[in-house]
């Protein structure tokens, strides 16, 4: 079956807040420029659109139809869209390459968090019977699992502090993050004066266990991937990223039913992809401790160089953070820097649902 | 009449935005398993499913998630349990069960195997909740067949003195056929959302422009058609339209329809006309009523003009015009708008 590669990946700057409109045309007409550019295509080339956004995020139905608008679309295109994040409609997409029936196909993801109030907004993707009657936050749930790795030795507040300071400092490379600064734990954790003048490390448990900077900030964002099969992908970029291997799993829903310190389906999508000899990891965590599950679960080494975009904790524009990672993945290909990376996005509660992919040098 | 083009503004102004309030009650049919555990819920009882492992899951699930056979025995456990795991939150959100400073904990009722979500409430005191602790049912007052039928926990050691304050409690559910109480049918669940709605830099011109008493249309660059309201990008050109123009608040009806149903909300008696309104100059037309005239008698290509409102009161929107009515003048002929249907 045809290979499928990344060719181009941009993302809008990573912001608090946006004037925009939730149909992200704003932040999606910019984007669709640059990845035009990259490759010399125009959106006449496109063969398949498939995008990820969420009407709850919009606060009215059918929200994605106006953000159709920016791509241009009559006459009509070949279309498709999933209500998850956008590494979903790049599963899609890559499937509909794979089966030969078209061979470039545009991703994108979009999403105005900040448009209403995301933490109580995303309680209602649980079981609507028995779970989101009660409004449980996102944050809640998973300061909840937390809780749970922490109490059990799994992990520590200085480990959870090392990956939110690791990411920060990373994320001063990378100009579409939402913040990043030079910190440490001991900063974080308070235990040493803080050189940021509006942080306030001492009353920062905004949900016990869970510190402030353990949380990715509520982030307006949008993100686009070209994909081409390999044999077009040539013609398309100098350095394609070959998909050699995607797969996603979910767990159960039931909160209270699973070890929510492990991640099953994260395993077994990595063991379904091979991430043996993976140099670059961006792992889609937008909680600290949810790095180190994500970590563990694919198996990544000391040598595996994690999130060297800053990752979600710098910057979670919901249903495009994901597409992001494997964006930031592709790119490291794209650039010469690697040969073998990883992109991994997640959806639902407590890393409920999880995506795999892993890119090499084509 | 003609389009006119007029001057753009000299200095950009924020986007227009608005609270957007949406809410809904869900009404959602639960099946037998979770049917009798709401009706137990009810009658301040609760009820677990034994899994096909021998594990008892509370809340129950419908199909094992190990073996997804179907599940079906189910059995009673205590309302009393231990906490698994606990996070606190501060600021309760508009919803959750205890309205002051409480804990979310995953609570393990006595004789269940998995553990259930819901909050406890310690009188607000963060330092009064711990892994390990003994937890308790506080019943809602009025029991419905609803998981808020759980008002939340409070610990078995040194409970609050006071009750907390709760959200409102959700709608009675509907119970089994002939009034059966051991099973709910159907559970209602009322959910509210709060936005803040934006219109993006054209759409907000086009609404400025309306307070004035003018319908301001915007120009795709790339092929020229006339949009109203403007667009953040042509659908056909993907690119912002730009140059703004002036229209008429006259044009014709394209195409349209006869209301003869009613509804919940409806403002007008019917029979009355939908209609898409094309706007002399415009390419693409708007819905908007038709009266003036018989509803019989509006036909496709029919001249009409906007029929505002008093002038005082005027705001940023389309319903500044009241109706369109018609002119007098002869119709359109339809080779005129055939491209434009």
């Amino acid at each position: 079956m045809t290979e499928v590669a990344v060719v181009a990946f941009a993302q809008a700057p990573n912001v608090r807040r946006t004037h925009g409109t939730t149909n992200g045309v704003e932040m999606l007409v910019p984007i669709f420029d640059e990845v035009y550019t990259r490759t010399g295509l125009s959106k006449t080339d496109i063969g398949f659109w498939c995008s990820g956004s969420s009407d709850y995020l919009a606060g009215r139905a059918f929200s994605f139809i106006s953000a159709v608008d920016a791509i241009g679309a009559f006459p009509p295109i070949h279309e498709s869209h999933v209500e998850m994040d956008a590494a979903w409609a790049l599963y899609e997409a890559w499937l509909k390459i794979r089966t030969g029936e078209v061979d470039t196909a545009l991703v994108y993801g979009f999403g105005k968090s900040s448009a209403g109030e995301l933490r109580r907004v995303l309680s209602l993707q649980l079981d609507p019977y028995t779970v989101a009657p009660l409004w449980p936050d996102s944050v809640s749930i998973a300061a909840l699992q937390a809780r749970l790795g922490l109490e059990s030795g799994r992990w520590t507040e200085q480990d959870l502090a090392e990956v939110a300071a690791r990411s920060r400092r990373d994320a001063a490379d990378n100009p579409r993050a939402q913040f990043s600064g030079e910190t440490d734990v001991a900063t974080l954790l308070g235990s040493a004066p803080t050189t940021e003048p509006t942080a306030d490390p001492t009353a920062d448990l905004v949900a016990d266990p869970l510190r402030r900077h353990d949380i990715a900030p509520v982030t307006d964002g949008a993100a686009v991937i070209v994909l081409a099969s390999a044999e077009r992908a040539r013609d398309l970029a100098d350095r394609p990223a070959v998909i050699s291997g995607i797969d996603h799993r979910i767990d159960t829903p039931s909160l209270g039913a699973r070890d929510l310190t492990t991640s099953p389906s994260t395993r077994l999508a990595g063991e379904a992809v091979g991430t043996d000899g993976v140099e670059v990891a961006e792992l889609h965590a937008p909680f600290t401790h949810q790095e180190l599950i994500v970590r563990d679960e694919l198996g990544l080494g000391d040598d595996v160089r994690i999130n060297p975009s800053g990752g979600a904790l710098t910057g979670n524009p919901m249903f495009s953070a994901g597409l992001a990672r494997i964006g930031e993945a592709a790119q490291r290909i794209l650039d010469g820097d690697a040969t073998r990376t990883l992109g991994h996005a997640t959806s639902g509660p407590a890393l409920q649902q999880n995506l795999v992919t892993v890119l090499e040098r084509g | 009449m003609t389009a006119v083009e007029s001057e753009p503004a000299e200095t950009p102004e924020q986007p227009l935005s608005a609270p957007l309030d949406i809410g809904f009650d869900y009404t959602r049919s639960v099946g037998p398993v979770l049917g009798r555990f709401m009706a137990a819920l009810a009658q301040r009882r609760i009820l677990g499913v034994r899994g096909s492992d021998g594990r008892v899951h509370v809340p129950p699930v419908e199909y094992d998630p190990g073996t997804a056979e179907a599940l079906d025995e189910l059995v009673d456990v205590a309302g009393e349990g231990t906490v698994v795991s606990w996070s606190w939150i501060a600021d309760p959100l508009a919803g959750q069960p205890v309205q002051r400073p409480f804990a979310w904990a995953l609570v393990r009722l006595d004789g269940a195997d998995t553990a259930l979500l819901h909050a406890v409430d310690t009188g607000g005191d963060p330092t009064s909740v711990h892994t390990g602790q003994r937890v308790r049912v506080r019943w809602a007052d009025e029991p419905v067949g609803h998981i808020r039928d759980i008002a939340y926990f409070v610990p078995v050691a040194d409970p609050p003195a006071d009750a907390a304050p709760t959200a409102p409690a959700p709608p009675a559910a509907a119970t089994g056929a002939d009034d059966d109480t051991t099973t709910v049918d159907t559970v209602v669940t009322p959910v509210q959302l709060s936005y803040t709605h934006s219109a993006s830099p054209e759409e907000s011109r086009y609404l400025r422009a309306l307070a004035d008493g003018r319908m301001l249309a915007q120009r795709c660059p790339g092929c020229d058609k006339v949009y109203i309201p403007p667009r953040g990008a042509c659908p056909t050109c993907g690119v912002p339209t730009t140059d703004e123009v002036d229209l008429p608040d006259t044009g014709i009806v394209t195409t349209f329809c006869i209301v003869n149903v009613p509804f919940l909300g409806q403002r007008i008696a019917p029979p009355y006309v939908g209609a898409y309104i094309l706007l002399d100059g415009a390419d693409i037309p708007f819905l908007h009523l038709v009266l003036g005239c018989e509803a019989s008698e509006v036909r496709m290509g029919m001249r009409v003009r906007a029929a505002w409102k008093p002038r005082e009161e005027w705001s940023t929107t389309l319903e500044n015009i009241a109706h369109f009515e018609p002119t007098g003048e002869a119709d359109a002929p339809y080779a005129s708008y055939a491209h434009h249907l």
